[in-house]
């Protein structure tokens, strides 16, 4: 059984298909159609609501894409939706901004944003054009050109007050906290095989694997929904990661960053970026707000599409992962991990568990690079990472890795090796790029020519040259000082 | 008697500003329905009882002849309650919006890739779509026509070819001092309207229908689900209160899906509802068409064009559709804001396999403009002069040089003025001369600027199509009700036309109900399209007002002996003469008099007329003019850039809503801009949509807001007789954002020290604009 807070009211799912996508629920089944389709991806927005849960530091509001999230998964949780802003005919203070600034014209975007703002409103993010840009960045408008939700949305955040959920919290917590959410039970199917399964421990995890081995892991579902509402693919079995103890939570220490594989991208951010904080920009470019609300290492490793964007930056940083079963676990470097197009050497019964950076070494170099046509929520040209290590000025180690190149990531231990030793402020740059980029041999598709992807790789060599050669010179055009906030 | 009622609003329960009256920056109607989620989509409506849902099957090859359709699969799958294939259809079996050429499903020859086969209907959305992808085909692939250049080298079109020939362009090209030519290749755009297509349609008792849709053209809406259905358009009733964006997406293209379900009503007995999934709508209904225009000009020392010739190329796609009077629009406006001299000016129609292209905002202008302001560039890179200076010198005059290709004489240029103000409220001269010396001082980042004007033709094109109705009930509380042949698709025309009934009354906006767009309310009406809904529907619903306020006065001075001009409305009261009656009371004491308080109110705008076998009149009532400023950064190590500032300044007239003209503005330009950079429709070599998902096309986001944007209304009226001396506001704005391709354009050309005008398509993509400056390079060298 399924249960969960549906704005106030405690709801309890027991025959619902597994697959069954929040927005669904809330528009057939909930009669709440505040809520709207746009596209079913995760891509405009317009499904957006907001999720609470309890979290060590309290009740947390994030937003999220409804349409590719099984509402399975909201076991345990409060899904708030536009209609519940609304209390006593008084509209929440960014519904009320909008209307006051004309932030809505045909208005089936509008619920979304107001949801978005409203996880914005919730949360300890500065009242600056940063912040907002950041947390709208999975709405689309097609009419207003955002300017006026922008001004809305700055008005609202200066002038941030108490409202009705502040005053609820405790209950909330509290609601949320007796709210019966074990292993769902799913047995009494006469299919075993048919389950939304939560395992809370490695253990649960290894047996409902035993028991339901076709079963397909989900985590965000950022990816795997698009089977069911792009395809029309049904999901029968569906083991759901984010609660198993260990795959959901980051430990530092001097061994490492340790991700667990089902950590988001916005619980992750905090532990990367102090390390590594020229991952910002590459970070806010890899999806949407909601969707590193909800999207996971383990789901970017696991699908090992050729243009994940979070291989090539493992790969560079040189990251390791674990993949464990029932009966034990091995330890490998991300690079070895994607065997092919969408392939992975994971076997039957395993999974990934535990993603491994190496802790910051003094003195080393970091530029990740994506290439798009937008900035915002868009699938890499071209994703390019590189690391130093110098020594003397003298290149101790360098790794390249690349998304978007080949049917897999990209790295080149030749090219590499060949770089290692030189005086890396008076390398011959435009050699060595002419090198790497006769080492490449993309596609052309929808989002470039083979030809662009080859001579944009080599020139973001050469801006990673002149990024750790040359302080004096303007290198960029978007400013990768963009807030982070969760 | 039966006591009437209260009043709705009694003297003194209004506010006594005018707030909510023509010219006041009320919020849209919807605001606050919007922002709760309450305000209702097709989708949304209550679900009728055995209400079933439909799905429609795609054709996988974009030509070929469909030899076998075997939807045995189809009706066994889970859940199906009815299929219909074209030869289930009673009636007509061709769509076609203006000509011929839309079968309702595939009818023989396959036409495009994603041409629906045929339609199902199941218990639910799921199993539909589900059983939609059970049918079995086969198809004799044909060989797909894709370009312009096939198509012409197959004399494939769909249209005649039309010419504007204003003087001897020919001998004056020749003559001119000097002579400069191009070609653009210039990319189409989807929609990406945020609701889909979406119909729910209702049987009624006596075989007719009720149809619920997202459709800008009712009126088109009813007569094709009547004509399909082959019953009379009385039996039709279609109903529209709002879509969730329309941009031309939705003027011609609705209608398919609402004729699909009415069929699958028709045979089910039972209402059907079909919205389109995203994948589905991108593939299946028409786009911006993508343009091949060709240029020469002739031009004297001081860049001042003396002859033009144009040559535009419409991608149609595989019907005629609007595609006809989208190309001519791009004739009209392919001298933008410039007098060319002697000019000739030629539209072709490339007939192609692939969607039907269709209205979108500008409907052909844009493509137009595009070509001009991309030859004025490179007039200016020639002579060496800045682009403003040339642009400047080539405005149409106002005594004199003030006659377009099409013989139509402007009557109403503002832009000398305009240009001249927004080059100084921008600091266009003072910017230039630092982002020169920015650009000098950085190899690696180049800024670029451009001021561009916009002079568009308000009208339709189509003469029929220039009138309107209304119709007005005042109920005896003093609550008005108010209908009206447009469409509310986001732009706030409800919003603009409830203002104006509200002025006309004087009463506050709130006692203005306004509600769903009906064909049985208003017949024969127009699609709210080219930027006209405000101009046609305003005017119809003062004219309606003003019939039942002469009533009321008519009334007033009777009843209460005084002299007409001693009644005034205002401030929801009526002061006749030395007594203040609530209008309700007035309103009252007129029905207890057998007064009619209903009204129907028409209108047709003046002075248009158009010769389409010469090619010569005036196709417009009046032109609405702006110009936009746009300064980027452009990093000429990947082609990536960001639009820095835009300062605009743009003529509505006098504004019946500032707040919501600004915000057509505004979204017009970010959504003209998505067009000219981040927007790229591609397809594979056998005619698929490879850019189908919001995954692969990429609409601008938040993120691409210039982070200083400054619009500012022109302030003067209209000099035509528009309601309340206002313009028309929709399609203006989107191509103001062609400043933002020629500021990029003039990034690429720092690279060169301005001397060389970069090759450069739209959209200007990261790829693009890398290229570009490749080519640049080049041409250096080679000069060198």
């Amino acid at each position: 059984m399924t249960t969960f807070l549906l704005n106030r009211e405690p709801i309890s799912l027991t025959d619902t298909d597994p697959d069954m996508t929040v927005l669904e629920y809330l528009r057939q089944d909930a009669g709440l159609t505040g809520t709207k389709e746009g596209c079913a991806s995760g891509d405009c927005g317009a499904c957006t609501v907001v999720v609470g849960e309890n979290t060590p530091d309290g009740l947390r509001y994030r937003s999220l894409n409804s349409c590719i999230t099984f509402v399975h998964s909201l076991n345990g949780k409060q899904v708030l939706t536009v209609e519940h802003l609304v209390r006593n005919g008084e509209l929440h203070p960014v519904q009320d901004a909008l209307v006051r600034h004309h932030g809505s014209q045909c208005g089936f975007c509008t619920p979304g944003f107001v949801m978005s703002l409203f996880a914005l409103y919730h949360s300890e993010a500065p009242p600056q054009r940063e912040a907002v840009l950041s947390a709208l960045s999975g709405n689309l408008c097609r009419c207003t050109g955002y300017r006026p939700i922008i001004d809305a949305a700055l008005e609202v955040l200066q002038q941030r007050h108490g409202d009705a959920f502040d005053l609820e919290r405790e209950a909330i917590e509290a609601e949320l906290g007796q709210m019966e959410t074990s292993v769902l039970p799913n047995t009494p199917k006469a299919d075993p095989s048919v389950g939304f399964w939560q395992p809370r421990t490695r253990q649960e995890l290894a047996k409902t694997l035993e028991s339901a081995p076709d079963a397909r892991f989900s985590a965000g579902s950022t990816d795997l929904a698009l089977e069911k509402t792009q395809s029309s693919r049904s999901l029968h079995g569906l083991i759901d990661l984010t609660r198993v103890e260990g795959l959901n939570s980051v430990i530092v220490d001097d061994t490492g960053i340790h991700i667990g594989a089902a950590v988001s991208y916005s619980d992750l951010e905090p532990a990367l970026l102090a390390d590594y904080p020229e991952a910002a920009e590459w970070l806010e470019r890899l999806g949407s707000r909601p969707i590193r609300n909800r999207g996971t290492l383990g789901g970017n490793l696991g699908t090992a599409s050729p243009i994940g964007d979070t291989p090539p930056l493992l790969i560079a940083l040189g990251a390791e992962v674990t993949l464990a079963s029932g009966h034990g676990e091995r330890r490998i470097p991300v690079a070895e991990l994607i065997t092919g197009y969408r392939r992975t050497q994971l076997q039957a019964g395993e999974w990934i568990d535990t993603v491994h950076l190496p802790r910051r070494r003094p003195g080393s170099e970091l530029r990740a690079y994506k290439i798009s046509k937008r900035f915002e929520d868009d699938i890499s040209t071209v994703c390019a990472v590189f690391y130093l290590e110098p020594d003397d000025e003298r290149v101790a180690e360098i790794r390249a890795a690349f998304g978007g190149l080949a049917a897999t990531p990209l790295w080149l231990p030749d090219w590499q090796a060949s770089l290692v030793g030189q005086h890396w402020p008076s390398l011959d740059i435009e050699e060595a790029a002419r090198r790497l980029a006769d080492e490449l041999a993309p596609i052309d598709d929808v989002r470039a020519s083979a030809r662009y992807r080859v001579r944009v790789t080599a020139n973001l060599l050469k801006r990673f040259h002149l990024e750790t050669t040359r302080t004096d010179q303007l290198s960029r055009v978007f400013n990768s000082g963009v807030a982070h906030h969760a | 008697m039966r006591k009437l009622t209260d009043a709705l609003y009694s003297s003194g329960t209004v506010p006594r500003q005018s707030s909510g009256q023509a010219g006041h920056p009320t919020a849209h109607e919807s605001a606050r329905r919007q922002v709760a989620g309450s305000a209702r989509y097709v989708d949304d409506l209550p679900e009728p009882a055995r209400l079933l849902h439909a799905a429609v099957g795609l054709a996988d090859v974009a030509a070929g002849s469909l030899k076998s359709l075997s939807i045995d699969a189809v009706r066994r799958s889970k859940g199906v309650r009815g299929v219909v294939t074209i030869d289930d259809v009673p009636g007509h079996r061709d769509i076609g919006a203006v000509f011929p050429g839309d079968p309702v499903l595939v009818d023989g020859e396959i036409l495009f890739h994603g041409q629906p086969l045929f339609a199902v209907a199941a218990d639910s959305y799921e199993q539909a779509r589900q059983a939609a992808l059970a049918a079995e085909w086969v198809i004799e692939p044909g060989t797909p026509v894709l370009t312009v250049e096939a198509a012409r080298a197959a004399n494939a079109t769909v249209g005649k070819t039309v010419e504007f020939q204003n003087g001897d362009s020919s001998t004056a090209l020749e003559r001119a001092p000097h002579q400069l030519s191009g070609e653009i290749h210039i990319g189409g755009q989807e929609h990406f309207y945020l609701e889909g297509q979406a119909s729910l349609v209702i049987p009624e008792e006596d075989g007719g229908m009720m149809v619920y849709t997202s459709s800008q053209h009712p009126t088109e809406v009813q007569k094709l689900v009547a004509e399909v259905l082959g019953v009379p358009f009385n039996q039709v009733t279609v109903d529209v209160r709002r879509m969730g964006g329309g941009f031309g997406g939705k003027e011609s293209q609705a209608a398919q899906w609402a004729c699909l379900a009415a069929l699958l009503a028709r045979q089910t007995g039972r209402p059907v509802k079909l919205r389109l999934p995203r994948g589905v709508d991108m593939a299946a209904t028409g786009k911006r068409h993508p343009f091949v225009n060709r240029w020469r000009l002739g031009f004297d020392d001081q860049g001042l064009i003396q002859a033009a010739d144009i040559e535009v190329n419409g991608v149609c796609g595989y019907s005629p559709d609007l595609s006809n009077a989208i190309v001519d629009r791009a004739m009209f406006h392919s001298d933008n804001a410039y007098f060319l001299g002697a000019s000739r000016v030629v539209g072709h129609r490339s007939k192609t396999h692939t969607v039907s292209n269709t209205a979108f905002r500008g409907f052909g202008g844009p493509q137009g403009m595009m070509t001009i302001e991309a030859a004025l560039d490179d007039i200016a890179r020639a002579i060496g002069e800045d682009p403003l200076t040339v642009r400047k010198r080539n405005l149409y005059g106002t005594d004199d040089r003030n006659v377009t290709p099409y013989h139509m004489t402007v009557e109403d240029n503002i832009l000398p003025e305009l240009i001249e103000r927004l080059e100084n409220d921008s600091d266009y001269w003072v910017r230039r001369e630092e982002i020169s010396e920015f650009n000098r001082a950085n190899p690696v980042i180049r800024k670029g600027l451009a001021l561009t004007p916009v002079k568009f033709g308000i009208s339709f094109t189509a003469k029929h199509l220039n009138q309107a109705g209304a119709l007005i009930h005042i109920y005896t509380d003093g609550s008005i009700h108010l209908n009206h042949g447009g469409t509310e698709m986001g732009q706030g025309l409800f919003t603009k036309v409830a203002q104006v009934v509200a002025t006309e009354f004087g009463v506050a906006l709130e006692a203005v109900q306004v509600s769903s767009t009906r064909t049985d309310k208003v017949p024969n009406t127009s699609p709210t399209a080219a930027s006209s809904g405000t101009d046609l529907n305003g005017k119809a619903a003062q004219n309606a007002a003003r019939t039942i306020k002469q009533r009321l006065i008519e009334f007033a001075t009777d009843h209460y002996a005084v002299r007409p001009d001693q009644i005034r409305f205002e401030h929801g009261d009526v002061i006749i003469a030395d007594q203040r009656l609530s209008f309700a009371e007035l309103v009252q004491a007129a029905y207890l008099n057998r007064i009619s308080l209903s009204a129907t109110g028409y209108y047709r705008t003046p002075k248009l007329h158009w010769d389409a076998d010469r090619g010569q009149g005036r196709p417009f009532l009046y032109f609405a003019y702006g110009a936009a400023c746009s300064e980027v950064s452009l990093d000429t190590l990947t082609g990536e850039y960001s639009v820095d500032r835009v300062d605009i300044l743009h003529d509505v007239g006098h504004s019946l809503n500032p707040a919501i003209d600004i915000g057509q503005i505004e979204g017009g330009f970010i959504q003209g801009m998505g067009w000219l950079t981040t927007e790229e429709l591609k397809w594979d070599d056998q005619g698929r949509l490879l850019s189908n998902s919001p995954m692969n096309y990429k609409i601008p986001s938040i993120g691409d807001t210039p982070p200083i944007f400054n619009v500012a209304l022109y302030p003067q009226s209209n000099r035509e007789d528009t309601i309340f001396k206002s313009k028309a506001v929709g399609e203006p704005p989107l191509m103001l954002p062609i400043s933002v391709w020629c500021a990029l354009r003039d990034a690429v050309a720092s690279v060169a020290d301005y001397r060389i005008s970069p090759p450069l398509d739209a959209p200007a993509t990261p790829e693009r604009l890398l290229f570009a400056i490749d080519a640049i390079h080049d041409a250096e060298r080679n000069a060198s």
